[in-house]
């Protein structure tokens, strides 16, 4: 099958250069210790950053579209996300659309009126994952994003990571669990200081 | 006009006051003294020197020295907007931004007031050009400083929610208008306190000084008007310039945010 999204040569300070395919349907997992660039890779694949290198989705360049549309396709979700409202439902554009991710994370329809300084750090992790997933993206770009979830949550989170591959989507998952990388990905990129190996789990 | 000149006597009179508060300094300990003095020769030597350079400035009138004098105003005033930065620009922006838009902003709004309502004859006469230029940049430089101040402070604070938007697909202006709007705000703010203060709490300066030189307070409280409109005009051209094309240098063509724009905080903040 031919690549969804194809990185080649991807470099910026401190990282790369970084070369690989992921197919649609595809999780791949991005492994390394704290501080080997994984996040830099994630930024850089989402154009947040300046970088150099080639990233095509589905064999048309970034460079060919404006980068809101890009990152609306290629969605990088930080292990921290931003808010930039008082209230939960002000980050969703569209509520009502929003809700069934929301129940599906587990959280009540309730979370709407909820103030974000009152938010755990796993429910901002999830209701972030929500506002991802509803922009409908190609590919996700996921920094860790249960690593403040109890096992029960964790597990819908990947329930639902898996609806979006089975739906011709794809995902680079960044953790720390090997478990969870066995359970989500076939393959692995391996970061040490910047640099990638693949390695099949 | 009742006007009443002043005399050196008169004025070595009123500094036994300072010397009071020098004798104060002494007493209590506080050690300022030294600032003081050094403070109060500044003052004495700068206004007889900027007295010289008017009266030689009004026998002169040429568009040339006039224009000289109005760009070193702007050069200062330009070094203490930099001066006010906690997180600055780098390179050469951290100088050219501010003073950029403050130049622009300042001498459109003066040279509006020469031609229109003020119209003295010429219109770049300096007994009218420089004090004008001097309130009405004294004020963009304020606006300016906080307006650029809250940019800055701003996009560091709530880096994540202005890259979360840009993850969803905004564009840069979209991501920034939050940062964008509360730097315009506090940019102008005084202004707008000092048009509601003004006249309770405080006498304006410029109004006091034209009463005291003998001019009908009606016409006095005119100018003063006509000075508070002029500010508010420069703050409000000069910061709005500032606080976006700040906003347009820390971010780029792709819709990143670029903080690797901002100089290395500086040492002790």
């Amino acid at each position: 099958m031919a690549a969804l999204l194809s990185v080649r040569g991807v470099r910026r300070p401190a990282l790369g250069p970084v070369s690989f395919k992921l197919r649609a349907g595809e999780c791949l997992a991005l492994k390394g210790p704290s501080g080997s660039g994984k996040s830099l890779l994630l930024r850089a694949l989402a154009d947040l950053d300046p970088n150099d290198g080639e990233v095509a989705l589905a064999g048309r360049s970034r460079e060919a579209m404006s980068a809101p549309q890009w990152r609306r396709k290629v969605t990088y979700l930080p292990a921290e996300p931003g808010w930039w409202a008082e209230t939960v439902g002000a980050h969703f554009p569209d509520w009502p659309a929003a809700e069934a991710l929301v129940l599906a994370l587990g959280l009540p329809a309730e979370a709407r009126d909820w103030p974000i300084l009152r938010l755990s750090t796993g429910e901002r992790q999830r209701l972030a994952l929500a506002r991802a997933l509803l922009q409908k993206p190609r590919v996700l770009l996921l920094d860790e994003p249960t690593s403040g979830l109890d096992e029960t949550m964790r597990d819908k989170v990947e329930a639902l990571i898996d609806d979006h591959l089975a739906a011709g989507g794809a995902a680079i998952w960044a953790t720390h669990d090997a478990a969870q990388a066995r359970r989500m990905a076939k393959r692995a990129l391996v970061m040490s200081l910047g640099q990638v190996t693949e390695q099949t789990l | 006009m009742s006007y009443i000149p002043l005399t050196v006597s008169d004025l070595a009179l009123a500094a036994l006051l300072v010397l009071i508060n020098g004798g104060l300094s002494l007493v209590l300990h506080l050690g300022l003294e030294r600032q003081l003095a050094i403070a109060t020769l500044r003052m004495i030597v700068q206004l007889f020197l900027v007295g010289l350079v008017l009266t030689k400035l009004f026998e002169l009138v040429s568009p040339f020295w006039t224009g000289l004098a109005a760009l070193a105003m702007v050069a200062f005033a330009g070094r203490e907007i930099l001066a006010r930065q906690e997180r600055r620009l780098s390179g050469p922006w951290a100088y050219g931004l501010g003073t950029g838009c403050m130049l622009v902003a300042a001498f459109l709004v003066t040279i509006f007031a020469l031609t229109t309502p003020v119209n003295p004859e010429p219109w770049y006469h300096p007994r009218y050009a420089l004090p004008l230029l001097g309130m009405i940049l004294g004020n963009t430089m304020t606006g300016i400083s906080l307006g650029l101040h809250t940019l800055t402070t701003s996009l560091v604070r709530d880096r994540a929610a202005v890259e979360a938007r840009l993850t969803l697909g905004a564009s840069r202006r979209e991501a920034m208008l939050p940062v964008t709007r509360a730097a315009l705000k506090s940019a102008l703010m005084p202004i707008v306190n000092a048009m509601a203060a003004t006249g309770l709490v405080a006498l304006p300066g410029m109004m006091t000084g034209q009463i005291l030189a003998g001019v009908e307070p009606a016409q006095a409280v005119k100018y003063q008007i006509l000075i508070m409109f002029l500010i508010a005009g420069g703050t409000g051209l000069g910061a709005t310039a500032a606080v976006l094309a700040g906003g347009m240098r820390l971010s780029d063509r792709r819709h990143r945010l670029r903080l690797d724009r901002l100089a290395a905080p500086k040492a002790g903040t």
